[in-house]
C-alpha cells in the first residue's frame, strides 16, 4: 500500500454531480468493468417497493390491496354472470355496458392510486442538511445540538409552523407529512390508505377521489341491479318467493351482502372527501383540527381559495405535479463514485478499477463498509476507497426519527371508531382494531392524540376507515 | 494561454469553495416560489440585480407551470373522463414547462454564471426544495 500513488479524495473538492448522459459513462465503465448503470429507484432510501424497473411504486406492506381488488373483481364478476343475463332479458342491455364502464373506471383508478408516486419528497442532500443546520445553529456552539423542531412562516397572513424532519433532514414544506410506514415525507399528505396499499398525497389524491366516487357508483349500481333482479324474480315466480329466487341465483346473495355493507361506508367516505375537496383540506388537517380554530385563535385555512368551485377544480383538474423522485433516472456518475474527478486526477492510476467498485447508494456503502477488511486484502487500495465514499446517503446516517409526524394522526382513532363503521369485512376489521391497540402505547411514536369525538355522519365513518391505516405491528 | 473554460472543464478542474441554497418562499402558499433575497456569499461574484432577475424569472416559470388556467382545466377534465390514462401517453403542461426551465437554467449558466465561477443546479434535481448555487474557487485570482 505504501508504494501506490493513491491520494485520498476530499469529498468537498469534488465537482458538482452533473447528469451527464449515462451512455457515455456506461461505455467507460464497461471498459474497466462490465456494470450496468443503476437507476435511482435501486438506491431509494424509503420503504417502498418498485416493479417494472421503477415504473411502479408501492408501499412496503401492500396492506389489503389484494383484498380490495379481490372484492371488486368477485362482486363485479358475479354481477356479470348472474344478474346481467336476467336484466338484459327483462330490462335493457345498457346495464352491462354501464356496469362494465364503471368497473373499468374503478379498477384503473385503483391501480393508479396504488402504483403511482403520491408526492414523495426526496431527502435532503448532505450539503443541504449541513447548510440548514449551520443556519440554525449559528451560535458557534461546538457541541452538537439537534436543530430546533419548528420554523414559522407566514402564509396568506396565517402563521404556519414548519416542522423539521429528522429522517429527511429538512424543514418540511407546509402540508407535508412524514409517513412512517413508507418512511418518506409526502407532499400534501392526506393519509396512508391500507385499502390501496399506498400513501395518498398531492399526486395521487385525484386518482383516489375518483376511485372512491366511482366505487360508490359501482356499488350502488350493483346493489340496485341485484335488488331489481331479485324483486323481478320473486314477482315472476308468483308464490314461490324470495328464497327460490336466491337459490336460483346464489351469486346475487353474495353480491347483496357485500354491497349492502360496503355501500354505506364507501358513500360516507366519498361524502367526507367531497367535503375535504370543497374546503381544500387534507384528512390529516381535518382530524388534527389545524384550521378549525379549536385553540380559540382566529385561524382559517390559508390554502383555501374561499370558493367551493375553485377548490374542487384545483384539486381535481389542476395541473398534474411531476414526480420529484425521478425513479427511472440514472444515478449521476459522480455518485457512482466520483469517477469523473478520479478520472481526471488519478487517470494514470489503476486504482480506478477499485474505485468503481465502491458504488454509491445505501446498499453499496453498507456493503463496502462491511467488506472493507476483505477489500484491503484483495485490493491494496480497497480500504482507502471505502474512506473516499462520501456518505451522501442520509438513510445510512439518519437518527431514528423520534418525531412521528401527523401521518399517525388518522390512526389513533381506530380504537374509538372501529365499531361505528359497518364491518365491510369483519375479520380484517377485528385484525385492524387489534393492531390499533398494539400501536397506541408505543413510546417511540410522538402521536398527537387529539380527542376526536365521534362527529356526525360521514366524518366518523371516514375516520373509522382512516383509523385502519396502522403502523406495522409485525 | 487563453482562459477559455467549457462548462465540463470548469466542473472537473475547479474546486468547490461553497454552496449556497436559495430556499422556498411559502408566503403565497404551497406554490413553487423561491426567495429572491440576495445571499451574502454571492456579493463578490455576481451583480445583485442579475441574480434577482434570474430567480424572479424562475418563479414566473414555475407559476406558469402551476397556473390554474383554462388549459389546465381542459387537460384535467379530459384526464378525469379517461380515468387519467392520458397521463401515461401525454406529456403534461407542467412537464413541458419544466423542460423550458431546464433550458433557461442551462442558458443562464452558460451566459452569466459559469464565467463568474458559479453554477446553478436545476431545482427539480433537488426535489424543488432549493436552488443550489455552487461557488467554485476563483482560480484566476490565485494565478
Amino acid at each position: 500500500m505504501k508504494n501506490c500513488e493513491y491520494q485520498q479524495i476530499d469529498p468537498q473538492a469534488l465537482p458538482i454531480p452533473t447528469p451527464t448522459p449515462p451512455a457515455q459513462h456506461n461505455g467507460s465503465d464497461k471498459r474497466e468493468e462490465p456494470r450496468r448503470a443503476r437507476r435511482k429507484w435501486e438506491v431509494f432510501p424509503g420503504k417502498n417497493r418498485f416493479y417494472c424497473d421503477g415504473r411502479i411504486i408501492v408501499a412496503r406492506q401492500s396492506g389489503v390491496l389484494p383484498l380490495t381488488l379481490g372484492l371488486i373483481l368477485v362482486t363485479s364478476g358475479l354481477f356479470f354472470i348472474f344478474d346481467c343475463p336476467f336484466l338484459v332479458k327483462h330490462l335493457t342491455s345498457c346495464i352491462p355496458v354501464i356496469g362494465g364502464g364503471l368497473f373499468v373506471f374503478v379498477v384503473i383508478t385503483l391501480l393508479q392510486t396504488s402504483f403511482s408516486d403520491p408526492g414523495i419528497l426526496p431527502r435532503a442532500t448532505p450539503d443541504e442538511a449541513a447548510d440548514i443546520e449551520k443556519q440554525i445553529d449559528n451560535t458557534g456552539n461546538t457541541s452538537y445540538r439537534p436543530p430546533p423542531r419548528t420554523k414559522e412562516v407566514l402564509i396568506n397572513q396565517q402563521v404556519v409552523k414548519l416542522k423539521y424532519c429528522f429522517t429527511c433532514k429538512m424543514f418540511r414544506p407546509p402540508r407535508t407529512s412524514h409517513c412512517s410506514l413508507c418512511d418518506n415525507c409526502v407532499e400534501r399528505f392526506d393519509h396512508h390508505c391500507p385499502w390501496v396499499g399506498n400513501c395518498v398525497g398531492k399526486r395521487n389524491y385525484r386518482f383516489f377521489y375518483t376511485f372512491i366516487v366511482s366505487l360508490s357508483f359501482l356499488t350502488a349500481f350493483i346493489f340496485g341491479c341485484v335488488t331489481t333482479h331479485l324483486a323481478l324474480s320473486t314477482w315472476a315466480q308468483g308464490g314461490k318467493g324470495l328464497v327460490f329466487a336466491l337459490q336460483e341465483s346464489p351469486g346475487s346473495a353474495v353480491e347483496l351482502v357485500i354491497c349492502f355493507f360496503s355501500v354505506w361506508s364507501i358513500l360516507g367516505l366519498s361524502g367526507f372527501h367531497t367535503y375535504l375537496v370543497a374546503s381544500n383540506l387534507t384528512t390529516n388537517e381535518d382530524i388534527k383540527g389545524s384550521w378549525s380554530g379549536k385553540s380559540g385563535e382566529d385561524v382559517t385555512n390559508p390554502y383555501s381559495h374561499k370558493n367551493i368551485f375553485i377548490n374542487c377544480c384545483t384539486m381535481l383538474c389542476g395541473p398534474m405535479p411531476p414526480s420529484l423522485i425521478d425513479r427511472r433516472g440514472f444515478l449521476p456518475t459522480d455518485e457512482s463514485v466520483q469517477t469523473a474527478s478520479t478520472d481526471i486526477e488519478l487517470s494514470t492510476l489503476a486504482a480506478k478499477n477499485e474505485i468503481n467498485v465502491c458504488t454509491q447508494g445505501t446498499k453499496g456503502l453498507l456493503e463496502s463498509a462491511t467488506r472493507s477488511p476483505l477489500l484491503s486484502t484483495s485490493c491494496p487500495q480497497g480500504k482507502q476507497t471505502v474512506h473516499t465514499c462520501p456518505d451522501n446517503n442520509p438513510a445510512v446516517n439518519s437518527d431514528p426519527s423520534p418525531e412521528l409526524s401527523t401521518s399517525c394522526g388518522p390512526r389513533h382513532t381506530a380504537s374509538s371508531q372501529g365499531n361505528t363503521s359497518p364491518p365491510r369485512h369483519t375479520k380484517s376489521r377485528a385484525k385492524k382494531s387489534k393492531r390499533a391497540a398494539l400501536h397506541i402505547p408505543n413510546p417511540a411514536f410522538d402521536v398527537p392524540v387529539s380527542p376526536t369525538s365521534p362527529d356526525a355522519g360521514p366524518s366518523s365513518r371516514a375516520r373509522g376507515h382512516k383509523g385502519s391505516s396502522l403502523s406495522p405491528s409485525h | 494561454m487563453a482562459e477559455t473554460h467549457s462548462l465540463q472543464d470548469m466542473r472537473q478542474q475547479a474546486a468547490v469553495a461553497a454552496k449556497v441554497f436559495i430556499q422556498r418562499d411559502y408566503t403565497n402558499g404551497t406554490v413553487c416560489q423561491f426567495q429572491t433575497k440576495f445571499p451574502s456569499e454571492l456579493e463578490t461574484r455576481i451583480d445583485k440585480q442579475q441574480f434577482e432577475e434570474t430567480v424572479r424569472t424562475l418563479n414566473n416559470l414555475y407559476a406558469e407551470a402551476e397556473k390554474l388556467g383554462s388549459q389546465s382545466y381542459i387537460e384535467g377534465c379530459l384526464a378525469c373522463l379517461t380515468a387519467y390514462t392520458v397521463f401515461l401517453c401525454m406529456e403534461t403542461h407542467y412537464e413541458k414547462v419544466l423542460k423550458k426551465i431546464a433550458k433557461y437554467i442551462q442558458e443562464q449558466n452558460d451566459k452569466i454564471y459559469t464565467p463568474r465561477g458559479l453554477l446553478l443546479t436545476d431545482p427539480i434535481e433537488r426535489g424543488l426544495r432549493v436552488v443550489e448555487v455552487t461557488i467554485f474557487e476563483d482560480r484566476s485570482l490565485t494565478r
